[in-house]
């Protein structure tokens, strides 16, 4: 199997690559954000019998881009006492490692930025640093509500990023590679999804995946009821939109993951490539939506017993029992 | 000087800087800001290592310090939510002067041995995948396969130790 | 450069020794100076967090000086040391925090100072 030729490569300097690249990757992710927001409130108001957004363009479609255009026209509000240096650069902390982890995905075969033999941890490593940014924000803030929102999303990603990582390399395990391109083709391959052998590492990974976007059930860290809005309670304007927009296309990047590694990314048949690609992640973002205005939210004692009594030992077994069948087949 | 260099000088600045910045006054007085200088100069730190082929080691540079430890430390200076009077007065003593001079004294020697022992060194070019995730593995688990599993070990006493240690009133 | 011709070189003298365009101490002399900020924090800094920070610092110096020794002999021995000590120092985080948490507890204070049970 042959390396299959990259973006970067067929253009004549790597670096202008890079930069058109992820100015690409951004563009997705801002198109998506907006889709995703309208598809998130018209998912609501279908399941809870309301129209969903209707006057702006067709279906609402635009609903998103007046809002946007709404908060970027918004002055920007500092609270008097913030932790200033903190409290600036913490959306751009959240922001920064999301678009980043974003440009390392395969949407086709060779239809990929980077094509790293370590891409599956970078992800993972990207993924890790958003808490800095959620942390630095409760922090900054130098407000109750959204010290305990932070606090609480700390806690919850460390512990959830352990069963993730878990499920993840159960699939690395059985295709012998951290290469996300060379997971996708090995399926392709072989003709089948790795959802069929790793049915337990696929459920584990989507509820763990839930978690650590804070999506509900699992979205205490900014639990409205009783946290106002968790760790960017005190941001306004474009700020706020950083942090929502981060959030979204962080729920758009474990599905994308989740898609690689279990559902054969951008393999299947007729459709060309990226279209198969997004159909899956997309639907793994309905689903996610589907669940979130279902289940009621886990009180934190709930949430972090889950983790520990159930997902994570669930996880080292299915490890185990993969490492085995995979030493005898 | 090559576009390498610069990046090399520029890396190393920065991770220099942002070290001293931890312990300096910045940081050296308030936890939280050292906590994140040092997020940031092992941001620098994994730029060099790339620099020395090593990219899988620097992914796991930040994997596990930028986003596992130094999020540890972060999570505990939060919970403890330190006061000036909590943090304690840091003392000038001269045995301190003393050991800071002695410290700098023993860099500067360092540094001037070094450049005269390590000038005559052959460079042995790179293998092919060097730096790569089947290298390192093929090396460790083919020569360090027992100090491997002895980690495994030594992780899992850390974690039973931790829990112990931070529910307990000492 | 162009790539092609690099790797025809590259295989055209695979037994002599390589010029890397970063020398060798250039690396070192960077380890030794984060290894003597570190040390000193450890000396001079009385707050615990702080000295844990700077063992840190110590610990990445080492890490980069077996890097480039790595990258000099051409193998792979030292990124396994690398790793090691990542691993090890993990360990360490997690035992030293909770340390600190307990001290933390007992005395109310994090000073390394106050910590003198064994004095008398």
């Amino acid at each position: 199997m042959s390396p299959p030729e990259t973006l970067v490569d067929k253009l004549d300097s790597p670096w202008l690559g890079v930069v058109l690249g992820v100015a690409a990757v951004l563009g997705m992710l801002t198109v998506n954000v907006l889709f995703l927001v309208w598809l998130e409130r018209k998912v609501s108001a279908w399941i809870q019998r309301r129209m969903g957004p209707t006057e702006v363009g067709p279906f609402g479609l635009f609903q998103t881009l007046a809002d946007m255009l709404k908060l970027l026209s918004k002055q920007l509000i500092t609270p008097r006492h913030v932790d200033k240096p903190l409290y600036h650069l913490a959306p751009l902390v959240v922001f920064v490692p999301v678009v980043a982890a974003a440009s390392l995905f395969p949407f086709s075969a060779g239809l990929v930025l980077q094509d790293l033999d370590i891409g599956l941890v970078l992800v993972f490593a990207f993924g890790g640093l958003a808490f800095v940014g959620i942390f630095m924000a409760g922090w900054g803030s130098n407000n109750k509500y959204a010290l305990l929102g932070a606090m609480r999303s700390v806690a919850q990603n460390i512990s959830y990023e352990i069963p993730l990582i878990l499920a993840s390399l159960s699939v690395v395990l059985m295709s012998g590679t951290m290469n996300l391109a060379k997971i996708t083709a090995l399926q392709s391959e072989r003709g089948y999804w790795f959802i069929v052998l790793q049915p337990v590492a696929a459920v584990i990974y989507f509820i763990a995946a839930l978690a650590e976007t804070n999506r509900a059930p699992f979205d205490i860290p900014e639990a409205e009821s009783e946290l106002v809005a968790g760790f960017h309670t005190e941001y306004s304007g474009m700020r706020f939109a950083l942090f929502f927009f981060a959030e979204y296309s962080n729920v758009f990047i474990v599905s994308m993951v989740a898609t690689v590694l279990f559902l054969g990314g951008w393999s299947g048949p007729l459709l060309p490539g990226p279209v198969w690609f997004f159909l899956k992640v997309y639907a793994l973002v309905g689903l996610t939506m589907w669940v979130r205005w279902t289940f009621p939210r886990l009180r934190f004692d709930q949430l972090m017993s889950f983790c520990w009594v159930v997902l994570t030992p669930l996880a080292i077994l299915n490890l185990l029992i993969t490492a085995f069948v995979a030493r005898l087949v | 000087m090559g576009f390498e260099q610069i990046l090399f000088w520029l890396l190393a600045l920065g991770v220099i800087v942002t070290s001293a910045l931890v312990v300096l006054p910045p940081g050296g007085k308030n936890p939280l800001y050292g906590a994140l200088l040092l997020i940031v100069s092992f941001f620098f730190m994994s730029g060099l290592y790339v620099l020395l082929f090593a990219h899988t080691m620097a992914v796991l540079q930040i994997l596990v310090y930028a986003g596992a430890i130094m999020v540890l430390f972060t999570f505990v200076i939060m919970l403890l939510n330190l006061s000036k009077k909590e943090l304690g007065d840091e003392t000038r003593t001269i045995a301190k002067g003393v050991g800071v001079v002695a410290v700098v004294a023993l860099a500067v020697k360092t540094a001037l041995v070094i450049e005269t022992q390590t000038l005559n060194i052959p460079a042995k070019p790179l293998p092919a995948g060097f730096g790569g995730v089947d290298a390192i593995a093929d090396t460790l688990f083919h020569n360090y396969l027992v100090p491997f599993e002895l980690t495994g070990v030594l992780l899992l006493v850390a974690v039973i130790g931790a829990v112990v240690l931070a529910k307990r009133t000492l | 450069m162009n790539p092609v011709s690099d790797v025809a070189a590259r295989a055209a003298e695979a037994a002599a020794p390589v010029a890397h365009s970063i020398p060798l101490y250039w690396f070192l002399v960077v380890a030794v100076v984060l290894f003597a900020i570190g040390s000193a924090g450890v000396l001079a800094r009385r707050n615990a967090l702080t000295v844990l920070m700077s063992v840190e610092i110590m610990l990445n110096a080492v890490n980069l000086a077996f890097l480039a020794f790595a990258r000099e002999w051409g193998n792979m021995h030292g990124h396994v040391v690398t790793f090691f000590v990542i691993a090890v120092a993990a360990a360490e985080a997690a035992i030293g925090l909770a340390l600190v948490l307990g001290l933390f507890r007992h005395k109310k204070s994090v000073n390394l100072d106050e910590l003198t049970a064994l004095r008398n």
